[in-house]
């Protein structure tokens, strides 16, 4: 179907070449214009077929569905049964609910801080134009490529109250504790098995898998304008200012994109904390919000009720990337490309 | 931004130095431990490189075969062996769904022109923001209808339906091939079919790279798809088998169960040094076109 009408004019806008040239009338071939493009939607839906396809099996209905069914006490077995606010009501009140919400705001609202300072960090290092530059970012990119069954497993080991390495390397900053307290060494802490290291201890691993940031960061530093910097610097900016004057501002659009992809990853960390501790323990310290809906989808069969949470969490989600757009609609800069 | 002063260079590449090494140290700690005998794991101090540069490769193949568990009436394969063919079978079958159903989308939305077409792309964007757990439940009733449930099929045939992320991808790096080609084709008498297969997708070939390397990255790490839709352990893949093989092994034999996480990596890695320009690529044009 050879027909000039399809896929012109394509590439106005960010993606085009910019070297169109001016075409020169090829809708003269055709008769009338209705019909090119009535064959213009019949080819555009026949490639975009899987997706109409995907879009309405995989997202449309399940989405309508999930919505109706948090609304109905429904367990898979028999038909779902329309209970009204129920679910939701039955949430508020659910005090393993609101531990696992609190666990997982505390989680997100320390891992993602994290995660910005020291991706931003080491980016900002690798961008110094220092030698192995390639050979760096290799390094920190490394632990994204591990699965996150192996990463929990691995931590596990390093984290072992007993045996672990980290408290071998802990020693030396626990006999400077004890020379400046004095009195004998702090016992160090157990990590996965005391409550309150638990959490601590799994933001301690997330900000060993920045890797992702550090390279989009990466990306976004270098193209940073050059002439900034120097401008800066003949204005006098010591290294600091510049960063705070030139690089953040510049790649601010890149903080915020991290910072969404972030938020949506950390208030769905479930594959870690479940192969640590189905549970959760120790005390439920590591249950998380996505592990109290699976086991509620899928252990006690509560799937309506499973489905209101995930609809508390996508508006949470929602929400703070909504808020982030605005904080930063005052704040971003986008560059003049 | 770059320093000039040889003291700030040398004061950079020494805390890069330090930082690069502390952030290896659990990779070769995990091989490090997996090379040890038992009672070497619980050495006090622990050492780096096992005694009398003794390395037990032999807890390699005690996982790979795992004799205590491995009924070969039952299985022929052992069942690391298994793991690791199942999740080929799914990475084959969803990489290959994935490549074909995304390009085939993404030249309709980037490349093409009809109603409705700017509309539903802009649908197609706005599902990006659904959390999975939001969709899982009556996606787990579709499977279920279907007698789908404990079979490999939840896992794979999804992926020939097209991904909002791909297809996203995919249009951005289709719009950046210039359109005088696909006309030029037009001219000479092509179907929009065949200008997709022999102009666009050619050209296409790294953005397709990309695509596909995600998708054999998630395939490989996927811990949920294969926890709630699998229920027998022949079928088990990688992941979910060494989460299996921890709840049984768990909180003793450490070098196995380093051992076992080495192997699970070690593919990834070297893919990702056969293919680092393609990862960087396909990292950077998601951060920043995404």
């Amino acid at each position: 179907m050879p027909d000039p009408e399809l896929g012109e004019g394509e590439g106005g806008g960010e993606g085009g070449t910019g070297r169109r040239q001016p075409r020169k009338g090829p809708t003269t071939h055709h008769p009338t214009r209705g019909r090119a493009s009535r064959r213009g939607l019949a080819t555009g839906l026949f490639f975009v077929s899987p997706w109409l396809v995907g879009l309405g099996a995989f997202l449309v209905y399940p989405i309508c569905a999930s919505l109706y069914y948090s609304f109905c006490e429904y367990s898979v077995l028999l038909p779902a049964e329309f209970i009204g606010t129920g679910n939701y009501v039955d949430l508020v009140r659910d005090e393993v609910f609101v531990k696992a919400l609190a666990n997982t705001v505390i989680y997100a609202g320390l891992s993602l801080p994290l995660g910005l300072i020291v991706s931003l960090g080491l980016a900002l290092l690798l961008n110094t134009g220092v030698p192995l530059m390639s050979w760096f970012r290799t390094i920190f990119f490394l632990p994204v490529l591990v699965p996150m069954v192996a990463l929990a497993v691995l931590w596990m080991w390093i984290f072992n109250g007993e045996y672990g390495v980290l408290n071998h390397a802990l020693k030396p900053v626990l006999h400077l504790i004890a020379a400046v307290r004095g009195g004998p060494d702090p016992t160090p802490p157990g990590w996965l098995s005391d409550p309150s290291w638990s959490k601590p201890a799994l933001v301690m691993m997330s900000a060993w898998c920045v890797g992702n940031s550090v390279v989009i960061y990466l990306a976004g530093l270098q193209d940073v304008p050059q002439h900034l910097y120097e401008a800066a610097e003949l204005d006098g900016a010591g290294w600091f200012q510049r960063i705070r004057h030139v690089t953040l501002p510049s790649i601010s659009p890149v903080i915020q994109f991290n910072f969404v992809m972030g938020l949506i990853g950390s208030l769905q960390f479930f594959a870690v904390p479940y192969v640590i501790s189905p549970t959760g323990s120790p005390a439920r310290s590591i249950y998380f919000l996505p592990m109290y809906l699976y086991d509620n989808a899928f252990t006690y069969l509560r799937m309506g009720y499973a489905s209101a949470m995930a609809w508390i969490l996508f508006v949470i989600i929602f929400l703070l990337t909504l808020l982030s757009l605005k904080v930063s609609e005052r704040h971003i800069h986008y560059g003049g490309e | 931004m770059q320093i000039r002063s040889i003291g700030g260079k040398v004061a950079v590449f020494v805390l890069l130095t330090v930082l690069g090494l502390t952030f290896l140290a659990p990779l070769v700690w995990m091989v490090a431990t997996s090379l040890k005998p038992i009672d070497e794991t619980m050495d006090n101090p622990p050492t780096w490189i096992p005694k009398e540069y003794k390395f037990r490769w032999e807890n390699y193949a005690n996982v790979i075969v795992d004799r205590e568990r491995w009924k070969p009436k039952e299985d022929p394969a052992p069942p690391f062996v298994r793991y690791a063919l199942n999740t080929l079978y799914l990475v084959v079958l969803g990489t290959a769904g994935t490549v074909m159903s995304n390009a085939l989308v993404a030249y309709g939305f980037a490349r093409l022109r009809w109603r409705g077409r700017d509309a539903l792309f802009a649908a197609t964007l706005a599902t990006m923001m659904i959390p999975f757990p939001v969709i899982m439940v009556p996606i787990f009733g579709i499977f279920r209808e279907l007698g789908w449930v404990g079979s490999f099929k939840p896992l794979w045939v999804p992926a020939w339906f097209g991904s909002a992320f791909n297809i996203f991808l995919l249009r951005q790096f289709f719009r950046t091939i210039p359109t005088e080609l696909s006309d030029a084709a037009r001219i000479d008498g092509c179907s929009e079919l065949q200008i997709f297969m022999n102009v666009i997708v050619p050209l296409a070939k790294p953005a397709l790279a990309v695509v596909a390397l995600f998708h054999f990255m998630y395939t490989w790490n996927d811990f949920l798809g294969p926890l709630i839709y699998l229920t027998d352990q022949r079928m088990f893949t990688l992941s979910l088998g060494l989460q299996f093989f921890q709840s049984q092994h768990g909180g003793t034999q450490w070098n196995l169960l380093m051992a076992a996480s080495t192997l699970i990596v070690a593919p990834l890695i070297l893919v990702f040094f056969l293919a680092q320009r393609t990862f960087i690529q396909g990292i950077t044009l998601t951060g920043l076109k995404g």
